[in-house]
């Protein structure tokens, strides 16, 4: 297994950026994910790192060996695809020795390596058995099997779930994540789904407009989002984010009371504000708390039963709506008025202009 | 339709009901265009029924009025089509019919109108020059093209586009303009009437044709198929002949028939650039209208022996043909 160290890497298209100067360093057995929307630029990364897209700039190296003009075949990796990318004239077990085939290798070891990860993956009843008569899920356990049998130095995953439905998708997760666990591979795992990079990664990756947006484990980049950007994205539905005016201590929000803010906070919002002056203040659903006398008061506009809670939009002034979670035991019909208040330790704070996020002093 | 409210959607169904579904009127309807294919495809047979027929007619029997349905085969025409042949003088021709026991079945129907076969006829040679002509650029031209339409079709190059359209812009003429000036460039070039000649010009004129056909096809298969290869380990050309070639199978077949058919039959050319050595089959079979009195027989034995080698391909490759014209076969 290995690390990938990307250095400055970039991807132009004439004076677009695809993919602006990037470093990353994913260290050896790591599994780090690539999350953001359609067009961010991740697949396009992923596909630098596999070589099968030359680099505008910057370095790429696999185990301190640079490998940023290398031929994809000379990179030792494996590359698993959305849409599988079968062989659909070989059957199955043909498929997997297929990349074995390449280096040479004799029957009986072909055989032989082929017979492990048929094992690993308990595919063993597909083996004679042609792409187009296999279901989604059994294609992509084929796919990676044909990634695994050569035990490549990292694995590169694009979307490799994304063509399933949603109920297979969670099978194939929680087989995907125990199989990383099983052989600890260096995996990058492009999504654009973050409830799967939640779920799979020791780190994410977000990225937005050809640009990373935030490094971090998925605590960090949930609860602690770097930017507006990765409040909003992550998180169904994103960070609760109201504008307001800082002075004193207080944020004062448009048409409602004042929101005392922790003191923890107090400094480094006086330090990025000059004193006073816009800024968003963000909490995520969770964070908030019903109490009848707290700060925040708005009108029930909508709920949503989601089994374990209830989640309740509530118009604050001026038709600013907020979600936040209730009761699932409690009733609230709409129209209602709602009092809450924010736990401490939850809220987070964001420059305007900067769009950055301004960290609290003590965090938890 | 009192079963179907019967059943309801919660109830077991022990045996499928829904072949009810096609209706008596549906029924009729699908027979009905059966008929309608069958009557075109026999109107379509019609010419070439009439030429086999032709083929194996007497010469009377051929230029009979009303034409002859039931008649006695012969085959006079392939006689006079694959020899030459002198009148005997008539002390000779009593000697040749007393002999006739020992006669070949050719020299014998030569006999029965007074004739001594004094040669074989140049048609097996011009077949075999269009065999070899249409042969060799309809592979050259596949092979080229393969290659081209896959570039074309794969990698981002200065002025595709312009090319492509340039590509098929050398179909846009017709052969009759072209041909004088291709007339004398290849006299000065000693292309005229030679096999390399007609290769290299039914070659460029089913390249055009080829590449644009086979773009087609390769831009059908999914570029993820190469790319999995490039990764398992394979360089392009590896990937190209290991995983590309196996799936444009329908599309070489679709381009190599409809390459061969215009290579096969082509005449323009072939009347004003080849004169003997390389003469293809479509102008001698033409200019045999013109030797003394007009041999139906021998015409349509000809154009029958002409048409079998197509035909026997084209059968071949019917099923990647129905494949290769409905496009989009390819499709995971």
């Amino acid at each position: 297994m290995a690390t990938i160290h990307l250095q400055q890497v970039e991807k132009k298209f004439g004076d677009f950026f695809a993919v602006k100067p990037m470093d990353l360093t994913i260290a050896d057995g790591e599994f780090v994910s690539l999350l953001g929307p359609s067009g961010c630029g991740k697949t396009t990364t992923l596909r630098m790192i596999s070589g099968l897209e030359t680099v505008s700039g910057g370095t790429i190296s696999l185990d301190d060996r640079n490998v940023t003009w290398r031929h994809p075949s000379d990179r030792n990796i494996a590359f698993v695809f959305q849409f599988y990318a079968l062989y659909p004239h070989m059957n199955a077990r043909q498929n997997i020795a297929f990349p074995l085939q390449a280096e040479g290798m004799d029957k009986a070891d072909i055989e032989k390596r082929v017979e492990e990860v048929v094992k690993l993956l308990r595919i063993e009843s597909l083996l004679t058995t042609r792409p187009n008569k296999l279901s989604g899920g059994d294609k992509q356990r084929i796919a990676l099997a044909r990634a695994l049998v050569r035990r490549p130095a990292a694995f590169l995953m694009d979307e490799p779930l994304g063509a399933l439905d949603a109920e297979f998708r969670e099978t194939m997760r929680a087989e995907i994540k125990s199989l990383h666990l099983s052989i600890h591979a260096t995996t990058v795992y492009v999504t654009h789904d973050q409830v799967e990079a939640m779920a799979m990664s020791d780190r994410i990756v977000v990225m937005s407009a050809a640009e990373v947006q935030q490094v971090g484990t998925p605590a960090e980049v949930y609860y602690d989002p770097a930017n507006l950007f990765v409040a909003r994205f992550i998180g169904s539905p994103g960070m609760n984010l109201i504008a307001g005016q800082y002075a004193g201590g207080k944020i004062q929000l448009p048409g409602g009371e004042g929101y005392l803010t922790p003191e923890g906070a107090r400094t480094p919002l006086g330090a990025a504000l000059n004193g006073e002056g816009a800024v968003f203040l963000g909490f995520r659903p969770e964070a908030a708390e019903i109490n009848p006398n707290g700060a925040f008061t708005g009108n029930v506009y909508a709920t949503d039963m989601h089994g374990a809670y209830t989640m309740l939009h509530i118009n604050l002034n001026e038709n600013e709506i907020v979600h936040i979670r209730g009761d699932r035991a409690v009733a609230f019909p709409i129209g209602t008025q709602v009092r809450f208040d924010l736990k401490a330790d939850m809220v987070r704070f964001f420059h305007p202009k900067t769009e950055k996020a301004i960290w609290q002093e003590a965090r938890p | 339709m009192a079963q179907f409210e019967e059943v309801g959607p919660s109830k077991p169904v022990v045996e499928s009901i829904r072949v009810d579904k096609v209706s008596p009127r549906a029924r009729v309807f699908r027979n009905l265009r059966a008929l309608t294919v069958l009557v075109v495809a026999l109107i379509g047979l019609i010419p070439i029924f009439v030429m086999v027929v032709t083929a194996f007619k007497t010469r009377s029997d051929v230029v009979a009025s009303p034409p002859k349905v039931l008649f006695t085969p012969t085959l006079e025409g392939f006689v006079y089509l694959l020899t030459e042949r002198a009148l005997l003088p008539q002390a000779r021709l009593e000697e040749a019919q007393a002999n006739a026991e020992n006669l070949g079945l050719f020299e014998r129907i030569a006999l029965e109108s007074g004739q001594e076969i004094t040669a074989t006829s140049d048609y097996v040679n011009r077949l075999k020059n269009s065999l070899i002509v249409a042969g060799v650029s309809t592979f050259a031209s596949v092979v080229l093209g393969l290659f081209a339409a896959y570039a074309f079709s794969r990698f981002d190059m200065a002025g595709k586009d312009d090319l492509l359209f340039f590509i098929l812009s050398t179909r846009m003429l017709p052969a009759v303009v072209v041909t004088i000036p291709l007339f004398l460039m290849y006299r000065q070039l000693g292309l005229h009437d030679t096999y390399l000649g007609m290769i290299l010009l039914y070659t460029v004129f089913n390249l055009s044709f080829s590449v644009w056909l086979l773009k087609g096809f390769i831009d059908e298969i999914p570029r993820e198929y190469e790319e999995a290869a490039l990764v398992d380990g394979y360089t392009r050309l590896q990937a190209f002949f290991k995983i590309v070639l196996p799936q444009a199978v329908t599309g070489i077949a679709a381009t190599t028939v409809f390459c061969l058919i215009f290579a096969w039959n082509e005449y323009a050319f072939a009347l004003m650039l080849t004169s003997d050595q390389a003469r293809t089959a479509p102008p001698s079979i033409a200019t045999m209208l013109g030797r003394g009195g007009i041999e139906w027989s021998a015409i349509a034995a000809g154009s029958l022996g002409f048409l079998i080698p197509v035909v026997i391909i084209t059968f071949a490759l019917r099923n990647y043909l129905l494949r290769g014209v409905t496009f989009g076969a390819i499709r995971q």
